[in-house]
């Protein structure tokens, strides 16, 4: 039986029913079509699937979307404004902080409340703040160097 | 993949928690952060006919402090746990134990309640509750009650919490000479053995992840330990311990690490 949630996703308030059992990133891909959220595995580990959830990093994969009824959803799609890439996206972009892609919404979303927490960090705080994100493609070298470079202000 | 199909519930208050967890006579199951329920279920290792969702219940959320101890709300997450000044300053083994289980956004959702009550063999927080001779307070259809920790954890997965009873909230005595130490591979993974050490002068309260079904005390070592005989103490740490093989390490290399680990975290609780 379907439930009523009222869900705000990067700032559009959507009131609908939905399953129990769908997974918010389920919600946000198919009920959406907001498709710059990923699903990269089954067991919760890889973080592709990063959004914020009332301002929090959490792997939508692992929430359902009954659970988030009431909150403010931001995904990849809602970081940047007016057309501009936020300036984490522009540091990935500058480093090659990505190779195939699929990793790096998550990265984004992860790396930006990472620098909120914390706004200079150590490449070992970097490394450790995404152990929540896997990337199969870029041994993290370039991806620490994103984060670095987006901390510094050095894109352009 | 998805879970399969459930019933919702979403109570607004311990009460009605419990009034709904009767309800479905023992085939629904608690979730609170989600975060090893729903794995299990997107994996249909598990497939409870209901979900009493106790996110919304504003009591189970908090930290109390008082003279000599902190009592923690159930709901309350790894990451809360991990930032709040009281428990760094009065308790730094649980503040430390926090900020170490898995990744950032695990650690916003996971909740110390459902680490506890879900007592996995490899988790982190039942051996530290045990090490700090901490109690859980469950609520059901009886009343209240509380659990020692020592009484708390039964086996692989299971507590002595009843399936109708929730778990509310944990509390902690103070322990400032109290450090826990782990030992993973790879990134976010969990860990392979864990070491607790709860010191108070010249005694210590000793206890072990990933060595067994469920958290155990190094009895040996307590007994041994002196105040300052922390490697040769140490060194009792697999005495009587039947460690299990598996995939992640043989039972001779757990019982190698409890050793070491057992001495580190001896010598990071002595030196706070
Ligand atoms: C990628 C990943 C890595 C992880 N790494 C670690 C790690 O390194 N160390 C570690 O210790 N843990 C780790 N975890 C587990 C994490 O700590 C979970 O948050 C925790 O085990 C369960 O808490 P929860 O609030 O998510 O509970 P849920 O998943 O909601 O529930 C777990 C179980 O407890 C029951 N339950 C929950 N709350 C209550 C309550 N208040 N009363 C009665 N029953 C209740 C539920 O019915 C269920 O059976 C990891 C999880 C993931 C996904
Ligand atoms: S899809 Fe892999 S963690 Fe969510
Ligand atoms: S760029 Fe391919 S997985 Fe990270």
């Amino acid at each position: 039986m379907k439930r009523a949630v009222t869900i705000s996703v990067n700032g559009v308030s959507h009131a609908t029913g939905v399953e129990p059992r769908t997974l918010l990133v389920h919600f946000l891909r198919e009920h959406l079509n907001l498709t710059g959220t990923h699903v990269g595995c089954d067991t919760s580990n890889c973080g592709a699937c990063t959004v914020w959830l009332d301002g929090m990093a959490v792997k939508s994969c692992t929430v359902l979307a009954v659970q988030a009824d009431g909150s403010e959803v931001t995904t990849i799609e809602g970081v940047s404004a007016n057309g501009e890439l936020h300036p984490m996206q522009r540091a990935f972009h500058e480093t090659h902080g990505l190779q195939c892609g699929y990793c790096t919404p998550g990265m984004v979303m992860a790396a930006i409340k990472l620098l909120e927490a914390n706004p200079d960090p150590s490449d070992a705080e970097i490394r450790r703040g995404l152990e929540g994100n896997l990337c199969r493609c870029t041994g993290y070298e370039n991806i620490v160097a994103a984060v670095r470079a987006a901390a510094s202000g050095v894109t352009v | 993949m998805i879970p399969q199909a459930f019933e919702y519930e979403q109570p607004s208050s311990v009460a009605d928690a419990i009034a709904m967890l009767g309800k479905h006579g023992g085939e629904a199951r608690v979730l609170a952060g989600g975060h090893s329920l729903l794995p299990m279920m997107k994996l249909r290792l598990a497939a409870p006919d209901a979900l009493i969702d106790i996110g919304r219940i504003a009591s189970l959320r908090g930290i109390t402090d008082t003279p000599d101890a902190i009592t923690i709300g159930a709901l309350t997450t790894h990451a809360e746990v991990a930032g709040a000044e009281v428990i760094a300053s009065g308790c730094p083994i649980l503040a430390e134990t926090a900020a170490g289980i898995g990744d950032l956004q695990v650690r916003n959702r996971g909740t110390i309640g459902g680490s506890i009550a879900n007592a996995d063999p490899h988790g982190d927080l039942p051996a530290v509750l045990l090490a700090l001779d901490g109690e859980a307070t469950a609520e059901g259809p009886n009343g209240r009650r509380t659990i020692a920790a020592a009484d708390l954890f039964v086996d692989y997965l299971q507590t002595s919490l009843s399936p109708d009873e929730i778990l509310t909230e944990v509390r902690v005595p103070k322990a400032s000479n109290s450090a826990y130490v782990k030992f993973n591979r790879r990134a976010q993974d969990w860990a392979i053995v864990g070491a607790a050490a709860v010191v108070h002068g010249s005694s210590a309260r000793i206890a072990l992840t990933g060595v067994g079904s469920k958290p155990v005390r190094a009895a040996a070592v307590e007994a041994a330990f002196d105040g300052s005989n922390t490697a040769e103490a140490a060194g009792h740490a697999a005495d009587g311990l039947d460690a299990p093989s598996d995939t992640a390490a043989s039972g001779e290399y757990r019982a190698h690490l409890a050793r070491v680990l057992v001495r580190r975290a001896l010598e990071a609780a002595m030196a706070r």
